[in-house]
C-alpha cells in the first residue's frame, strides 16, 4: 500500500503504521545492537548485557548515538550551527534533508549541534546539582542533630516551590545567561539529590560497621568516602539518571518558553518554538527537535529502570 | 501418640523439591524431602537459617513465596495431592482444613481490622458458622489461650495488643475453623522468654485439646523438644535425621544432630575478682549511670558495676531492661545524665568525641550482626588493617605482617581470607574477622553484644572458645551482653542482671545460678527453656497455668 | 482522636509556615533585582523627578521588611499590588486566568485520575505479566516526552490533518460547556497523557508494596479469595499512598499546565506567568508564583492529612 495516499485519507491510521514500523526498527535495531555488546564486552559485562532486557539495550544504543552525535558534532554535521544557507523555511532538498528553519538556517546541522549543546548543558547542570545535593546529603546524613534537621527543612522548603515555577522566578530576575541558567538549575535540583542521598546514606549510617568506624575516632571525611559513598554508590548512578531527565525536560521547557538557552545557539527547546507555526501548515519540521529531546528521555530512563530492577532484584 | 496406620496418615510428603529465582537463575532451596504426619501428631522442623524449614511449611499447605516453585515430588494431604491441585481447590484449603502461625504476629495482623473481624473471617467465608457463632468460639479460644479479657480483646485493633498476646490470638484465629493441621512458623522467636512461655503452654494445651496435627518450625532446640511428639533435624534443604523426640534427645544418629546437642557442654573455669587488699582497680567501672533518649523517659537509673581485667561480666536481660544502653553509655555514643564511668581508675568524658584516641582504642566492640558489623565493601585486610594503622601508625609490610597475625589469632588462613570481602564469608567467619578488628585495637576491654545469638549453635561454641582463649593470652576483660542464659553458664565469671533499666541482682556466676533469687532472676532463669521434653511441664506445674509468664514477674 | 486533631494541627500550621518562609523568599528575589525597578518601568529617557515619583508610588522609599509585610497583607486578602507594565490591578489581571487554569487542570484531572488509579492497580495484580511490560515501557516513553511534544503532535493529528479540535484553545467567559470542554480538549489531553503515566507508575509502586506485606500473604494463607484480598486486605491499607500519589500528581498537574497554556495559546495564569517573565512584570510574577507555591504546598497538606486520618493506628489509639 502507498504510504503517502493512505496518510492523506487515514492520518490516525497512518500514525499507527509508521508507529509500528518504527518500533519494529527500534526492535530489530537493539537486538542486534545488544549481541553485539554480548560478544564485543569481557566477561562479566558481556554477562550482564546477555540478560538485559531490549528496552535497557536500546537506551544504551541511543545513548551513544547521541554522545557520539555531540562530541563530534561539527565533523557530522555538513553546516555550522549559525550559518544561513537558504531562504526561511526552505523546504527540504538533496543540501538539507530537513529542510531549513525560520532563518535559513540548516535543519540537520541544528539538530545535530542540538546534542551537543542541550544535552551538554544539561549535563553540566544535572552534575552541578548533583555534586552540592550529594554532598551535602551525606553530611547531613552523618552528622545528624540540628545540621541534619536545618538542611532537611531547607531543602523542604525550596522543593515546594513548583521547580519551573521557581526556575520562571529566577530567571526574571536574573536574567538568561547560560550560567545562570545552570546555576538556578542547580540549586533547584540539589535538594532533591540531597533528600534522596540522605535517605540513602541515611540507611548506611545506622550500620554497626559505622558505629565501629566513629567510636574508632574515624572523621567525617573518611566516614562519608570509604565507609558510606562506596555502599550507596548504585542508587545514586540510578538517581543521576532520573535527575538528569528531568533537568533535560526543564531546560527544554524554558527554552521552549524562551526562557532557556538563547540563540544563535543551537538548542531543541528554542528549536521547536523557532518553527512552531509550521504545525497549522501540517508539517512535522518542529516535532523533530521535540522527539530529539524525548528519544533521549526514553533511552536514559530504560537504563535507569532496568539499573533500579537489578539493584532491587539482587536485594531480595 | 504416632501411630503406623496408613488411614491416620494426614500428611505425606515425598521427594519435594523447590527451587527459588535469584540472580537470572532457578536454585535449589529444598533436595528432596519426604515427611509422613499422622492425625493429631506434632512434628518439630529444625535447622540453622537457609535449611529450607519454613519453605517446607509452606509447601505443606501447596504455597510457595513469590520467585519460589515446587520443582519435583508431591504433598498429599488427606489422600488429596496438592502439588497438581488448581488453585482455588487449594484455597478452600487454606484457614480450613490447613491454617497457619506466622513468626510476627504485630506484621501479620492487619492493621486495619480488629481482631476478632480477622478471626471470623474465614470461618463465615466457609460457610462453617455464622458470624455470632464465629464470634463467641473466638472468645471462647481467646480465654481457653488464656488471653486477658477474652470478651473484650478480639474487639481491639492490632496495634493495640502486646507481642505475646497477639501471637496466641493468631493461635486463636489458625483454630477458627478447627483445621487438621496447622503451620506454626517459629511463633515465638520475636518474643522475649518470660513471654514465650505462655505462648508456648497456650499452643501445646489447644492443639492437645483440639487434637490438631502441627508442624512447628523453630531453631531452637530446647523449644522443639517441649513441643513435638517426633522432630526432623534439616540442614541447607537437606534431612539429617528424623526420631522420636525422647529418642532425638537422647540419642541423636549424625554427627550433625550430635554436635548440635553438644554443644552447651563448654564450661570453663570460673574466675574470681582480685582480693581487696592486692590494691587492684577494675578495668571498667560504671558508678550510678542514669540516661535517657533525647528528653524521653529514663531508660537507665542508677546502673553500677564493676569489671576486672582477665574476667567476663555477663549482662542479661529482657528486651528493653537496658543492657545495650549501659554499652552505649560505656562507648560514650550515648552521653550518661548522670553517673561516670571509670577507665583503669581514670574518669572517662561521657561523649565519645570527646575521649583521646587512647582511650577509644582502649574499648572496642564486638556485634551480633556480623553482616551489619562489617563493611560489604571493604576487603578484610583493610577492615581489619584500618584500626592497626590507625591507633599504632603501622602501614606497608609491617601492617600486611599484623594483619596476617591476626588473622591467624582468629584461627583463619591468612592466604586465603587477606583479599576477600565480607559477603563472601560464613556467619561465623564474619565474627571472627569482627573479632579480629577488636583486636587490632590492642584493647583491653571489649564489649560483646549478644554476639553468639544471630550463630548456630556449634559456630557460636566456635566463637566462645575463640573469645575464651583471646582473653587467657591477652589479659582481656568482657562486658558480655545476652539474653541467652547457657551462655552465661559456658563463660561468665560474673553476672548483672537487668530489668527496666534498673540492676536487679549481681554477683559471681555461681552464686547466681544457686537459690535463692531475687524474683525477677528465678523468674528469668526458670523461663529459659531445657533441653528435657518435660521441662514445661514440670514448670507449669510448678507456676501453676496461671501464674506464668508476664504475670508471674509482677 | 486528639491526638490526631493535634498531628493534624501541626501540620497544618507547618504547612502555613512553609508558605510564610516562600513569601519571604519571593520577596527577596525580587529585592535581589540588580538596579533600581522604576528606572526599569520607565526607561532610560525618565527624568530624575519622574522617578523619584514613581518610587514614591512604588512605595520604594520605604526599607524593605516595611515593603514585605505590607505586601503580604495585601496579599492574605488578594490585592497584589499592580502591574508595572499596564498599571491595570494583579488581581483584576489574574483572577479570570486562574479560573480558567483551574478549569483545565480540572478537566485533565477527572479523566486522569480514575483511569490512572485503576490502570495502576491492574499493572500491580498482573505484575511482571506481558501486560505490565508494555504498560511500563508505554508510560516511561509518555514520562520522557516534553509537554509541548504531545501537545504538538496532537495538535498536528487530531486539529491540522484531520480537523476534529481546534488548534487553539481561546475560551471566553459566555462560551457553553460543550464549547469549553470542545476546546479545551487538546490541552486537556495533553496533560492526561503525561499525568497518568506518573500516577500509574506510583500507584503500581505503591500497591506492590503493599501487597508484600506480611497481612497480605497471611490473608492468602487463610484461603480469602484474591478478589476479596484486595478489597478486604489491601484497599483499606492503600488509601494514604493513593492519596498521596493523588495529591502529587495534581501538583504535578499545575506546573505541567503553563507548557501546555503556551503551547495551545490557552488565556491561564501559566501564560501570564510566561508573559510577565519576559516582560519583568514582577508584581505579578511574585503574585503568579505565590499562587502556584501555594497550590502545591495545599495539595501536599492534604495528601498528608489525608494519610494521617487514613491510619489505623492513628485512628484508634492505645
Amino acid at each position: 500500500m502507498d504510504i503517502s495516499a493512505l496518510s492523506e485519507s487515514y492520518p490516525i491510521a497512518s500514525i499507527f503504521v509508521k508507529g509500528f514500523a518504527l518500533i519494529l526498527v527500534a526492535i530489530i535495531a537493539s537486538w542486534i545492537f545488544r549481541a553485539l555488546l554480548v560478544a564485543v564486552l569481557p566477561g562479566e559485562g558481556a554477562k550482564v548485557m546477555r540478560t538485559a532486557p531490549l528496552t535497557a539495550a536500546f537506551g544504551i544504543m541511543i545513548i551513544l548515538l547521541y554522545a557520539i552525535a555531540g562530541i563530534f558534532a561539527p565533523w557530522i554535521a555538513p553546516y555550522s550551527e549559525s550559518e544561513v544557507i537558504s531562504s526561511a523555511f526552505a523546504p527540504a532538498d538533496e543540501n538539507m534533508w530537513l529542510g531549513a528553519d525560520q532563518l535559513g538556517r540548516d535543519l540537520y546541522s541544528r539538530v545535530i549541534f542540538g546534542a551537543r549543546n542541550s544535552v551538554g548543558i544539561a549535563l553540566i547542570a544535572t552534575s552541578l546539582a548533583f555534586f552540592i545535593g550529594a554532598m551535602t546529603g551525606l553530611i547531613a546524613a552523618t552528622k545528624g542533630g540540628w545540621i541534619d534537621q536545618a538542611m532537611a527543612r531547607s531543602a523542604d522548603v525550596i522543593m515546594s516551590i513548583p521547580s519551573l515555577i521557581f526556575s520562571l522566578l529566577l530567571l526574571s530576575i536574573f536574567g538568561t545567561s547560560m550560567i545562570v541558567l545552570i546555576l538556578i538549575i542547580a540549586v533547584i535540583y540539589a535538594p532533591r539529590v540531597f533528600r534522596l542521598t540522605r535517605a540513602v546514606a541515611g540507611d548506611v549510617v545506622v550500620m554497626d560497621y559505622i558505629e565501629a568506624a566513629r567510636l574508632r575516632g574515624e572523621g567525617l571525611w573518611y566516614l562519608i568516602r570509604k565507609e558510606i559513598l562506596p555502599n550507596s554508590k548504585a542508587p545514586l548512578i540510578a538517581e543521576f539518571g532520573l535527575e538528569f531527565c528531568f533537568v533535560f525536560l526543564l531546560i527544554a521547557g524554558l527554552s521552549f518558553l524562551g526562557l532557556g538557552i538563547q540563540p544563535p545557539t543551537a538548542d531543541w527547546g528554542s528549536m521547536v518554538r523557532e518553527n512552531a507555526t509550521l504545525i497549522s501548515f501540517g508539517e512535522v519540521t518542529p516535532l523533530i527537535p521535540a522527539a530529539a529531546i524525548s528519544l533521549l528521555t526514553v533511552a536514559v530512563n530504560f537504563v535507569v529502570d532496568w539499573m533500579l530492577y537489578r539493584s532491587s532484584g539482587l536485594k531480595e | 501418640m504416632s501411630t503406623e496406620n496408613e488411614n491416620d496418615l494426614l500428611l505425606k510428603i515425598r521427594d519435594l523439591k523447590i527451587e527459588g529465582y535469584s540472580d537470572e537463575e532457578w536454585v535449589g532451596i529444598v533436595h528432596g524431602i519426604d515427611l509422613d504426619l499422622h492425625r493429631g501428631e506434632v512434628l518439630g522442623l529444625i535447622g540453622e537459617s537457609g535449611a529450607g524449614k519454613s519453605t517446607i511449611g509452606l509447601a505443606a499447605m501447596g504455597f510457595t513465596r513469590d520467585g519460589c516453585r515446587i520443582s519435583g515430588g508431591s504433598v498429599q494431604f488427606d489422600g488429596m495431592e496438592l502439588t497438581s491441585k488448581p488453585k482455588s481447590e487449594l484455597r478452600k484449603l487454606r484457614g480450613s482444613r490447613i491454617a497457619y502461625v506466622a513468626q510476627s504476629a504485630a506484621a501479620s495482623f492487619n492493621p486495619a481490622h480488629k481482631l476478632i473481624d480477622q478471626h471470623t473471617e474465614s470461618p463465615v467465608h466457609y460457610n462453617i458458622k455464622s458470624l455470632s457463632e464465629s464470634q463467641a468460639d473466638a472468645m471462647e479460644l481467646y480465654e481457653k489461650l488464656r488471653l486477658p479479657n477474652p470478651k473484650e480483646i478480639g474487639f481491639r485493633y492490632p496495634h493495640q495488643v502486646s507481642g505475646g498476646q497477639l501471637q496466641r490470638a493468631m493461635t486463636a484465629m489458625a483454630m477458627a475453623c478447627r483445621p487438621d493441621l496447622i503451620i506454626f512458623d517459629e511463633p515465638t522467636t520475636a518474643l522475649d522468654v518470660t513471654t514465650q512461655i505462655e505462648v508456648l503452654a497456650a499452643i501445646r494445651d489447644i492443639v492437645e485439646q483440639f487434637n490438631t496435627a502441627a508442624i512447628y518450625i523453630t531453631h531452637d532446640l530446647a523449644v522443639v523438644a517441649q513441643m513435638a511428639d517426633r522432630i526432623k533435624v534439616l540442614l541447607k534443604g537437606n534431612e539429617v535425621e528424623e526420631a522420636d523426640t525422647a529418642t532425638m534427645l537422647s540419642a541423636p544418629k549424625e554427627d550433625y544432630t550430635k554436635s548440635l546437642w553438644a554443644v552447651r557442654s563448654f564450661r570453663r573455669p570460673e574466675k574470681q575478682r582480685p582480693t581487696a587488699d592486692s590494691g587492684e582497680i577494675p578495668v571498667v567501672s560504671v558508678d550510678g549511670i542514669d540516661a535517657a533518649y533525647g528528653k524521653g523517659l529514663k531508660v537507665l537509673d542508677d546502673v553500677s558495676f564493676d569489671i576486672y581485667a582477665g574476667m567476663t561480666v555477663a549482662v542479661v536481660g529482657e528486651s528493653g531492661s537496658g543492657k545495650s544502653t549501659t554499652a552505649r553509655c560505656i562507648t560514650g555514643l550515648l552521653p550518661p545524665s548522670k553517673g561516670v564511668i571509670r577507665f583503669n581508675g581514670e574518669e572517662l568524658p561521657p561523649s565519645y568525641k570527646k575521649r583521646t584516641t587512647d582511650q577509644l582504642r582502649q574499648a572496642q566492640m564486638i556485634y551480633q550482626m556480623a553482616d551489619t558489623a562489617l563493611n560489604p565493601r571493604i576487603k578484610i585486610c583493610d577492615i581489619i588493617g584500618r584500626p592497626a594503622q590507625f591507633y599504632s601508625g603501622l602501614d606497608g609490610a609491617k601492617l600486611k605482617t599484623r594483619v596476617e597475625e591476626l588473622l591467624d589469632l582468629i584461627e583463619l588462613e591468612p592466604a586465603q581470607y587477606y583479599n576477600r570481602y565480607p559477603p563472601e564469608l560464613s556467619g561465623g567467619q564474619k565474627q571472627r574477622i569482627g573479632i579480629a578488628r577488636a583486636l587490632a585495637a590492642e584493647p583491653s576491654f571489649i564489649i560483646c553484644d549478644e554476639v553468639t545469638s544471630a550463630l548456630d549453635q556449634l559456630v557460636a561454641e566456635g566463637i566462645l572458645r575463640l573469645l575464651d582463649r583471646l582473653q587467657n593470652t591477652l589479659g582481656l576483660a568482657y562486658m558480655f551482653i545476652t539474653h541467652d542464659l547457657a551462655t552465661v553458664r559456658s563463660i561468665a565469671d560474673e553476672v548483672v542482671v537487668m530489668k527496666e533499666g534498673r540492676v536487679v541482682e549481681q554477683g559471681p556466676k555461681t552464686e547466681m545460678f544457686t537459690p535463692p533469687h531475687h524474683a525477677y532472676t528465678d523468674l528469668l532463669l526458670s523461663s529459659v527453656p531445657e533441653m528435657d521434653p518435660d521441662w514445661l511441664t514440670q514448670l507449669l506445674e510448678q507456676r501453676g497455668v496461671d501464674n506464668i509468664g508476664e504475670a508471674a514477674g509482677n | 482522636m486528639g491526638d490526631v486533631l493535634a498531628i493534624v494541627a501541626k501540620r497544618l500550621g507547618l504547612g502555613l509556615f512553609t508558605l510564610l518562609i516562600i513569601s519571604v523568599l519571593i520577596f527577596i528575589a525580587v529585592e535581589l533585582l540588580p538596579g533600581d525597578i522604576a528606572q526599569a518601568v520607565l526607561g532610560q529617557q525618565a527624568t530624575e523627578s519622574t522617578l523619584a515619583a514613581k518610587r514614591a508610588e512604588l512605595g520604594l522609599n520605604d526599607p524593605a521588611p516595611v515593603r514585605y509585610f505590607n505586601w503580604l497583607k495585601g496579599a492574605v486578602v488578594g490585592d497584589f499590588g499592580k502591574s508595572l507594565v499596564s498599571s491595570e490591578s494583579v488581581t483584576d489581571a489574574i483572577t479570570p486566568r486562574f479560573k480558567n487554569t483551574l478549569f483545565l487542570a480540572l478537566f485533565a484531572a477527572v479523566i486522569a485520575v480514575p483511569i490512572a488509579i485503576t490502570l495502576g492497580v491492574l499493572v500491580a495484580l498482573f505484575r511482571n505479566t506481558l501486560f505490565d511490560r508494555v504498560a511500563n515501557v508505554l508510560t516511561l516513553t509518555s514520562i520522557s516526552c516534553p509537554e509541548f511534544f504531545l501537545g504538538y503532535i496532537l495538535i498536528l493529528y487530531l486539529s491540522v490533518q484531520t480537523g476534529w479540535f481546534p488548534s487553539i484553545a481561546k475560551v471566553s467567559p459566555d462560551m457553553s460547556l460543550f464549547d469549553r470542554l470542545h476546546r479545551t480538549f487538546l490541552p486537556a489531553l495533553t496533560l492526561v497523557l503525561i499525568v497518568v503515566a506518573h500516577m500509574m507508575r506510583m500507584t503500581r509502586a505503591a500497591i506492590i508494596n503493599l501487597l508484600a506485606s506480611p497481612y497480605i500473604e497471611m490473608a492468602r494463607l487463610k484461603g480469602t479469595p484474591a478478589w476479596k484480598v484486595i478489597v478486604k486486605h489491601a484497599l483499606p491499607n492503600s488509601w494514604a499512598p493513593i492519596i498521596n500519589v493523588v495529591a502529587l500528581n495534581l501538583a504535578f498537574l499545575i506546573t505541567g499546565v503553563v507548557l501546555v497554556e503556551v503551547v495551545f495559546v490557552y488565556p491561564g495564569i501559566g501564560q501570564l506567568l510566561v508573559d510577565s517573565v519576559s516582560k519583568r512584570d514582577f508584581p505579578i510574577v511574585q503574585a503568579c508564583c505565590l499562587i502556584f507555591a501555594a497550590t502545591f504546598i495545599l495539595l501536599n497538606l492534604a495528601a498528608d492529612i489525608g494519610s494521617i486520618l487514613t491510619n489505623p493506628r492513628l485512628r484508634h489509639p492505645k
